[in-house]
């Protein structure tokens, strides 16, 4: 003899209402947050290091906060550009959940910041699940990490807002085939822009930064199919700017 | 791995329930996971029976409903399985304008309560 009861609840919709409510909590004080998501290795924070070093030069006000399982290495080499910096150590856990990263900015983030980066756990697995409170999100890959990382991580770039190739001076060490990577990602989220950078020879660099000041200026992203399933509430992470 | 994540987020909301319905014990769990919701069923049952030690949830089964990704060209109306990888851009005329109709879903569908007579009396059965 049993009972049942209809849930139809999201597993994730407690974390999608904390990121929600940390998005328009930023909003209201005119901070836009970025969420950076790729695999150990791939260049994320040497990128943004340059990224954070333009927008000092520029008169941006930035903040980053970067995530990882131990050491506090990626924030020495962030702070190095001179914007307020915060590690986070998840003690193991593998992404970041918005309601830890609420946990952290609070009486940190300062009150003149922007942009916020968020450079997540190095994973393209589980963060690809957890919507920050981000309004872009990031997808970045090397070129050393060949051309179907997209298809084999079809979530994380699935729902990328934009995608970075890093390490692009790498490119013809490795027989990078950028076609063939242009293609995987255009089959996991069609229309999603693409751009090749790479820190040490400056190519593309500035690109994240601009695009985020459109977004932060109200320009409208790009909307992954995967982000927007047909009559669901849950899974847009941003609010529908078009 | 964040199947650990999504098993305690599924017991949080099930041992809400339970208390909101006076359940004492869950028998049966069921969870409808999409194709493309990143969760690897057999990775969420191990923590599943891990995390639900000490809960209303001790000894349920996790049921999975998987759901087929299904996507729609927005430009020519042609409808297909997505498949994994997924083939989100139309293969009929190329199109970007495309949307998802399913396989992104990770919802808690249904929980059966263990027996219990007085609750049973108590209560609609199902």
């Amino acid at each position: 003899m049993c009972r049942t009861v209809d849930l139809q609840q999201a597993v994730l919709a407690r974390n999608d209402d904390s990121a929600q409510e940390l998005r328009t909590a930023l909003a209201a004080r005119g901070t836009i947050a970025v969420n950076l998501l790729s695999s150990p290795g791939s260049g994320k924070t040497e990128l943004l290091e340059r990224e954070l070093g333009l927008a000092r030069e520029r008169g941006v006000p930035v903040a980053a906060l970067t995530a990882d399982l131990a050491t506090e290495n990626d924030a020495l080499r962030l702070g190095r550009s001179g914007v307020p910096v915060k590690q986070v150590l998840t003690d193991g856990l593998c992404h970041l959940e918005a309601v830890m990263l609420r946990g952290h900015l609070d009486g940190w983030l300062p009150q003149a910041t922007r942009l916020l980066f968020v450079e997540n756990v190095g994973n393209l697995v589980c963060p690809a699940s957890y919507d920050l409170g981000e309004s872009l999100r990031v997808a970045l890959a090397s070129v050393t990490e060949g051309e179907d990382k997209p298809l084999k991580y079809p979530t994380a770039f699935g729902l990328a807002h934009l995608v970075l190739v890093t390490k692009t001076d790498l490119a013809a060490a490795v027989g990078f085939d950028e076609a063939a990577f242009l293609a995987n990602v255009r089959r996991v989220n069609p229309g999603v822009e693409v751009v090749l950078t790479s820190a040490r020879t400056g190519q593309g660099v500035g690109t994240l930064l601009d695009r985020a000041l459109a977004v932060l200026a109200g320009e409208p992203v790009h909307r992954p199919v995967m982000g927007r399933p047909a009559g669901h509430a849950h899974g847009a992470p941003l609010a529908d700017h078009s | 791995m964040h199947e650990m994540s999504i098993a305690l987020a599924v017991i949080e909301q099930v041992e809400q329930a339970a208390a909101e319905h006076g359940a004492q014990a869950v028998e049966e769990v069921l969870l409808q996971v999409g194709e493309l919701a990143g969760v690897v069923p057999q990775a969420l049952d191990f923590c599943y029976e891990l995390a639900c030690a000490d809960t209303v949830l001790a000894g349920s089964t996790l049921t999975v409903e998987p759901v087929a990704a299904r996507a729609r060209c927005v430009d020519c109306g042609r409808e297909w399985a997505v498949g994994m990888p997924p083939d989100l851009a139309c293969p009929g005329c190329g199109g970007a304008r495309t949307e998802l109709l399913a396989g992104r879903e990770l919802q808690i569908l249904q929980v059966r309560w263990a027996a219990d007579p007085v609750l049973a009396r108590a209560d609609q059965e199902g």
